[in-house]
C-alpha cells in the first residue's frame, strides 16, 4: 500500500517537475531549435492542406475565375486513371528510377572496388578528384554538355561512325525509345564518383588483417575482392537500396524536363511533369494536386514498407 | 614448396602485375570520359561561331575567337542574372548555416526534451513532402512571394541532410567541452557559439559547400516564380533558356548544316555563346571546389549515418 502511495507521489512528482518544467529550463535550446521546427512545419507540413484541392473542381474556368472551385469528390482521381499519358507517366517513373537506382549502384560499386585496389595515394586522389567533379554541375550544365556530345554531328557518333558500328549517326535525342537509357546514362556519369564516396569510407573500415590472413593462405586478389571487400560493404549497401527504395517515385525531374523533347515526350513525361503541364501550364489545380497526391501515397507505403524490410533484416531502420 | 604451388605463387605475382596496369588503364578512360565533355565545352566556346556549326570540334578550338565571350560580357542581362544569382546564394548559405546548426547543436544534446519530436519531424520531410502543386499555391497565393527576389530566400532556408550532417558532428565532439562551459556558467547558447560553433568549421564548410551549390545551381525556382520578371533571373536559368532557343535551332540546322554555314549568319552562334555561358557559370564552382574536397567527404560520410 505504501508503495502504490509513494511511486504515486513520485510519477505526480514526475509531471510537475516533468516536461514542461524541463523546457523552460531548456528555454535556451528551445530557442535555438523550435524557430525551425515551425518553419518546416509552415513550408513542409502545413502545404499538405493543398491536398484538398485534389477533390475540387477546376475543370470550369469561368468559376474558377469567380474563385468557385466545388468539391467534386474522386471525380479527379477517375479522370488521371483513364487518361493513357497519366499511365505513361508513371511507367517512365519507375523505368527511369529503377534504371538508375541500378546503373548508379553498380557502377559506384565497381569504381569504389576499382579506387580501392589503387596503391598510389596521389593518382587515387587525382581520380576521386576528377570524377567528384561533375556531381557539383547544374542540370542545366549537364544537358548542354549532353547536347553537345551526343549530336548528330556530336563525338559519339563520330566515334561510332568510326568504329563501323552504324553507317548513319543515330539521332540520340530525338528518339523515345533511347530516352530512359540516356538519362541513365547521364546520371551515371554525374553521379558515379560522388556514389563512392559512402562505399570507400565503407571499405576503409575494413580490418586489414583480413586481406593479410586471406593473402598468406593464397588468395588472389580477384578472391579477396569477392571475399573480404564485397562483404565487407554489404550492410552499406542495403540500407542504401532501402532508402532508395523509399525514393522509387523520384526519377529526378530536371534531366527529364531539361532534356526532353517533343519527339520523346512520351518516354520522358515523368510524374512531376506530368503535374507541371496540368497544374501550372493549364491551371487545371485539382487533377494536377490529385497526380501529385497519387504520388506522395505510394511513396510513404514505399517508405513504410522499406523500413518494415529493414527492420526484419535487422539493419538500422530510417524512422 | 610443391610445383603446383609454386605455379600458383608466380600466378598470382603476374595477377598482380597485371591488374594494376588495367585498373590504372581502366581509371585513366574514366577520368578522359569525365572531363570530355567539360573541355569539348570550353573548346567550343573559344571556337568561333559560325565555324563551330560544322560540328567535330573534340579538345581544342579549331578557330579561336574571343567573340562570344564579348558578346555575352556586353550584355547586361548576364550581369543581372549574375548578380541575382551570387547574391542569393551568399544570403541563403549564411541563413541556413546559422538557423541549421543552432538547429543541429539543439537536436545533439541528450537532455533536450522536445530532442526526439523534432527529430522526427525533421527526418520525415526528407522523405514527405506535399508536393508540386500544394508547394506552389503556398508560396505564390498564401506568402505572395511570387515575382519577389524573396522566393529565392524564404522557401531554402532548411536542409535536413545538412542538419544531421552537423548534428552527427557536433555529437562527436567530446562532452566535457559543453560540461565545463556550463559550470562556467554559460548558457547553451553562449556555449554553441563560444565553444562548439568555431569547433564545427570543417563540417561548416562542407555544408556551406553543399548550400552554396544547390543554391547556385538551381533554376527551376526562377522557372515557376520569377521567369517574366527580367531583373529577377538567375544564371542558371539564362542558360537555360538560351539552350531552348538554340535546341529550336540546332533541330533547323542538322538538316542543313553547310548551308547554314555557307550563308554566313551572325558571326557568333548560340551554340558558342551557350557554351561560353555554361563556362562563366561553372567557373565559380570550379574555383571553389578543389579546396573544399577534403572536407565533403567528411560531410558525407556523417550525414550518410541514420538521421
Amino acid at each position: 500500500m505504501t508503495e502504490t502511495i509513494r511511486s504515486n507521489g513520485s510519477a505526480l512528482r514526475r509531471t510537475k517537475h516533468g516536461f514542461f518544467r524541463t523546457l523552460i529550463r531548456q528555454w535556451q535550446l528551445a530557442a535555438m531549435s523550435v524557430p525551425m521546427l515551425l518553419y518546416v512545419l509552415l513550408f513542409n507540413y502545413a502545404p499538405m492542406w493543398g491536398w484538398v484541392n485534389a477533390f475540387r473542381d477546376y475543370g470550369n474556368r469561368k468559376l474558377v475565375a469567380k474563385g468557385v472551385t466545388p468539391y467534386n469528390g474522386i471525380a479527379n482521381f477517375r479522370w488521371l486513371f483513364g487518361r493513357e499519358d497519366f499511365y505513361e507517366s508513371i511507367r517512365n517513373t519507375l523505368a527511369m528510377s529503377v534504371i538508375n537506382l541500378v546503373f548508379g549502384t553498380v557502377s559506384a560499386i565497381l569504381l569504389a572496388v576499382l579506387l580501392n585496389e589503387v596503391r598510389r595515394k596521389g593518382f587515387k586522389r587525382t581520380v576521386q578528384t576528377v570524377t567528384y567533379l561533375p556531381h557539383f554541375l547544374s542540370m542545366v550544365i549537364v544537358v548542354a554538355m549532353a547536347q553537345n556530345i551526343f549530336a548528330s554531328n556530336g563525338p559519339i557518333n563520330a566515334l561510332l561512325t568510326g568504329v563501323g558500328l552504324t553507317q548513319t549517326p543515330v539521332f540520340w535525342l530525338g528518339e523515345g525509345e533511347y530516352f530512359w537509357w540516356l538519362v541513365g546514362v547521364i546520371n551515371v556519369w554525374k553521379e558515379v564518383g560522388w556514389g563512392t564516396i559512402i562505399y570507400i569510407s565503407a571499405m576503409t573500415s575494413i580490418d586489414p588483417a583480413l586481406y593479410e590472413a586471406a593473402s598468406i593462405d593464397g588468395a588472389g586478389r580477384f578472391q579477396r575482392i569477392i571475399h573480404i571487400t564485397l562483404p565487407g560493404i554489404k550492410s552499406t549497401f542495403v540500407i542504401l537500396l532501402i532508402m532508395n527504395i523509399g525514393h522509387l517515385m523520384e526519377a529526378g525531374f530536371e534531366i527529364q524536363y531539361l532534356l526532353g523533347n517533343g519527339l520523346t515526350a512520351n518516354f520522358s513525361r515523368t510524374i512531376d511533369i506530368f503535374v507541371l503541364e496540368y497544374g501550372i501550364q493549364q491551371a487545371d489545380m485539382g487533377v494536377a494536386t490529385a497526380a501529385g497526391m497519387f504520388k506522395s501515397v505510394v511513396a510513404i507505403i514505399l517508405l513504410v514498407g522499406a523500413n518494415f524490410i529493414a527492420k526484419r533484416l535487422g539493419e538500422d531502420t530510417l524512422l | 614448396m610443391t610445383n603446383a604451388a609454386y605455379r600458383d605463387r608466380k600466378f598470382h605475382r603476374r595477377h598482380d602485375v597485371v591488374f594494376p596496369i588495367v585498373n590504372t588503364i581502366i581509371l585513366v578512360l574514366l577520368m578522359f570520359a569525365t572531363l570530355y565533355p567539360v573541355v569539348n565545352t570550353i573548346a567550343y566556346s573559344f571556337n568561333d561561331g559560325t565555324d563551330a556549326l560544322k560540328g567535330g570540334i573534340s579538345l581544342w578550338p579549331r578557330v579561336w575567337s574571343l567573340k562570344s565571350y564579348t558578346s555575352i560580357l556586353q550584355d547586361p542581362a548576364v550581369y543581372q542574372a549574375a548578380w541575382i544569382s551570387a547574391s542569393k546564394t551568399v544570403i541563403i548559405t549564411v541563413l541556413n548555416l546559422f538557423w541549421t546548426s543552432m538547429l543541429a547543436y539543439a537536436l545533439a544534446r541528450r537532455e533536450y526534451v522536445l530532442r526526439t519530436f523534432i527529430t522526427t519531424v525533421m527526418v520525415l520531410t526528407m522523405y514527405i513532402n506535399a508536393g508540386l502543386i500544394p508547394n506552389y499555391l503556398l508560396i505564390s497565393k498564401t506568402l505572395n512571394l511570387k515575382n519577389s527576389y524573396w522566393v529565392y530566400i524564404i522557401p531554402t532556408m532548411f536542409s535536413c541532410f545538412n542538419m544531421i550532417v552537423l548534428r552527427t558532428y557536433i555529437a562527436g565532439l567530446p562532452e566535457a567541452l559543453v560540461e565545463s562551459a556550463r559550470i562556467d556558467g554559460a548558457g547553451d547558447i553562449r556555449t554553441f557559439w563560444q565553444i562548439i560553433f568555431p569547433l564545427c568549421k570543417p563540417v561548416l564548410a562542407t555544408v556551406a559547400l553543399f548550400v552554396a551549390v544547390g543554391s547556385w545551381n538551381s533554376w527551376f525556382d526562377t522557372h515557376l516564380y520569377c521567369g517574366s520578371k527580367q531583373n529577377l533571373i538567375s544564371l542558371q536559368y539564362l542558360l537555360k533558356m538560351k539552350l531552348a532557343t538554340t535546341q529550336a535551332s540546332a533541330n533547323a540546322a542538322n538538316a542543313s548544316v553547310d548551308a547554314l554555314a555557307n550563308q554566313s549568319v551572325a558571326k557568333t552562334t548560340p551554340v558558342t555563346i551557350r557554351c561560353a555561358i555554361t563556362v562563366i557559370s561553372t567557373v565559380p564552382i570550379l574555383v571553389v571546389y578543389p579546396f573544399l574536397q577534403r572536407y565533403f567527404v567528411t560531410g558525407m560520410v556523417l550525414g550518410s549515418v541514420k538521421g
